[in-house]
């Protein structure tokens, strides 16, 4: 085991006020912490100096839950492919090396504290459609829908999602489309989820567009940039799936008509 | 009615509809310009190829050709263009504070400057009506460029071609649009694709290679003609 001497610059920012970067040296860093076990021990001897700690998100600690961000020397989730914060290892940094830290930028992700953003603006999108309703009642039998294991496959690449909004940061327009495609686009495929096909993909898509993120320009920064390597190919299908919305939305009899559905 | 055109109207106030009429509108402006540049490459056939290619569009469908195309073409530029304006100005809006490190993993410049080398295209393309449409500030409307074609008085349109790019500055003005309009295309070509839903993961490396190859050849194509009078003297 060797010890890293680093040279942090962390963003430090309190809610509603200007920022700034702080520089930290954080001497004596085991290569074998991670880099959410150094935001401790940094925090620790802050404390310990009477400091105010750096506010940080992390939950799991396990790569799956989504709650740890940071744009780390200006990357999200820092350097390592396929990787969330909380799993990369200090041993990939090099001693002597500055590390810039800074929260996920974006309108629609308003800073709480420091490193710490709001990203209720995620759960707002799935709350305009990510889901399929259920009736209550009896479960049908198991396997009484069929579904190919491609199909199957896909949705599981979509549904790996964490929600993390390492695309929103990657992206130079603060762009929410690779979450989104990826909630619409893992239900839009399944059987489960045709009945709300149109609805949802109008639904999650205007209220992405309300929350004030940013549009697409097909860079594929996101794609880089997501740990669970979601593919852009959900934002070709998210694309194609709203243009089929809109139009039947524009010129298809209203739901008084049909009878609601579709 | 209204229902349609309400329904119209937030179709082009979401970020996907706007995004889906860009890439109609430049798929149709990729188009004019392919054909465009095939027509103008008669200059090297002679005078009388690009005289009657010049003749014969201004008289399809008795004169009306020329306006149908005129019209349906500064509609697509028009709409292009507020689109994307409108869109660049909700990407900045989007991220007020800008990152202290900021790292592009995957993109190319190409794909960074869209709005740039869009907008110069812009101004290259109210020049270039100026110049070889409207014929401002230049005597190409006098009757020096009238010439006789199969018994019939038509524009010289060559004359006018060699002439233009006799001129220094106007011919470097061209070149780096074109460069400009070479950038654009080789990120706007398979960008399409996706936008409209159409690339997948077998056909997306052919589009991004079949739109760097359409982006040279637009490029070497029109920077021939300019080239070939201005510094090598063609036709003069």
């Amino acid at each position: 085991m060797s010890q890293l001497n680093l040279h942090l610059k962390v963003w430090r920012q309190n809610a509603g006020q200007p920022g700034h970067f702080q520089d930290i040296d954080a001497p004596d860093i085991p290569d074998h912490a991670s880099f959410l076990e150094m935001m401790d021990i940094v925090n620790e001897r802050l404390i310990s100096k009477g400091q105010e700690p750096v506010a940080f998100d992390h939950d799991c600690r396990e790569g799956i839950c989504g709650m740890c961000s940071m744009q780390i020397n200006g990357v999200p989730h820092g350097p390592e492919k396929a990787t969330t914060t909380c799993q990369l290892h200090m041993r990939k940094f090099r001693t002597g090396d500055t590390i810039w830290i800074e929260p996920f930028r974006a309108k629609a992700f308003p800073v709480i504290k420091d490193l710490v953003v709001d990203r209720g603006a995620f759960d707002r999108i799935q709350q305009a459609g990510g889901f399929v309703s259920v009736r209550t009642g009896a479960p049908q039998d198991a396997n009484a829908l069929p579904i190919g294991k491609e199909i199957a496959d896909a949705a599981m690449d979509a549904a790996e999602c964490i929600g993390c909004g390492a695309c929103v940061a990657a992206c130079k327009n603060a762009s929410a489309m690779l979450f989104v495609s990826a909630k619409a686009g893992q239900l839009n495929l399944l059987p489960q989820g045709q009945p709300e096909k149109d609805r949802r993909t109008l639904g999650m898509v205007r209220q992405m567009d309300k929350e004030g993120f940013g549009n697409c320009t097909n860079q594929y920064e996101c794609e880089a940039a997501c740990p669970k390597q979601i593919s852009v190919r959900w934002i070709t299908k998210l694309n194609r799936d709203y243009a089929v919305a809109a139009v039947k939305e524009a010129f298809g009899n209203t739901p008084k008509v049909s009878g609601g559905g579709d | 009615m209204s229902a349609v055109f309400d329904s119209i109207s937030r179709f082009y106030s979401s970020s996907i509809g706007k995004k889906i009429l860009v890439a109609l509108t430049g798929a149709a402006l990729a188009l004019f310009v392919l054909g465009h540049m095939i027509g103008n490459l008669l200059v090297f056939a002679g005078p009388d190829a690009i005289n009657e290619y010049g003749h014969m569009l201004q008289t399809a469908l008795h004169g009306g050709g020329v306006w149908i195309a005129r019209i349906g073409l500064l509609a697509a530029v028009a709409v292009h263009v507020v689109a994307t304006v409108s869109l660049t100005k909700a990407n900045k809006a989007a991220r007020p504070d800008a990152y202290g490190q900021h790292k592009a993993q995957v993109s190319g410049r190409s794909s960074r400057i869209m709005i740039w080398s869009g907008l110069t295209v812009l101004a290259f393309i109210i020049f270039h009506l100026l110049h070889f449409t409207i014929r401002a500030g230049n005597d190409f409307n006098g009757a020096a460029y009238k010439t006789e074609l199969h018994g019939e008085t038509v524009h010289n349109v060559f004359k006018m071609v060699i002439d233009g790019f006799s001129s220094t500055p106007a011919s470097i003005f061209y070149l780096i649009a074109m460069a400009l309009l070479c950038s654009h295309l080789s990120h706007g070509f398979s960008s399409l694709f996706q936008t409209l839903g159409i690339s997948t993961d077998k056909t997306e490396p052919l589009f991004k290679k079949a739109g760097y190859a359409f982006a040279g050849l637009i490029f070497a194509g029109n920077a021939a003609i300019v080239l070939s009078i201005w510094l090598f003297g063609y036709g003069r």
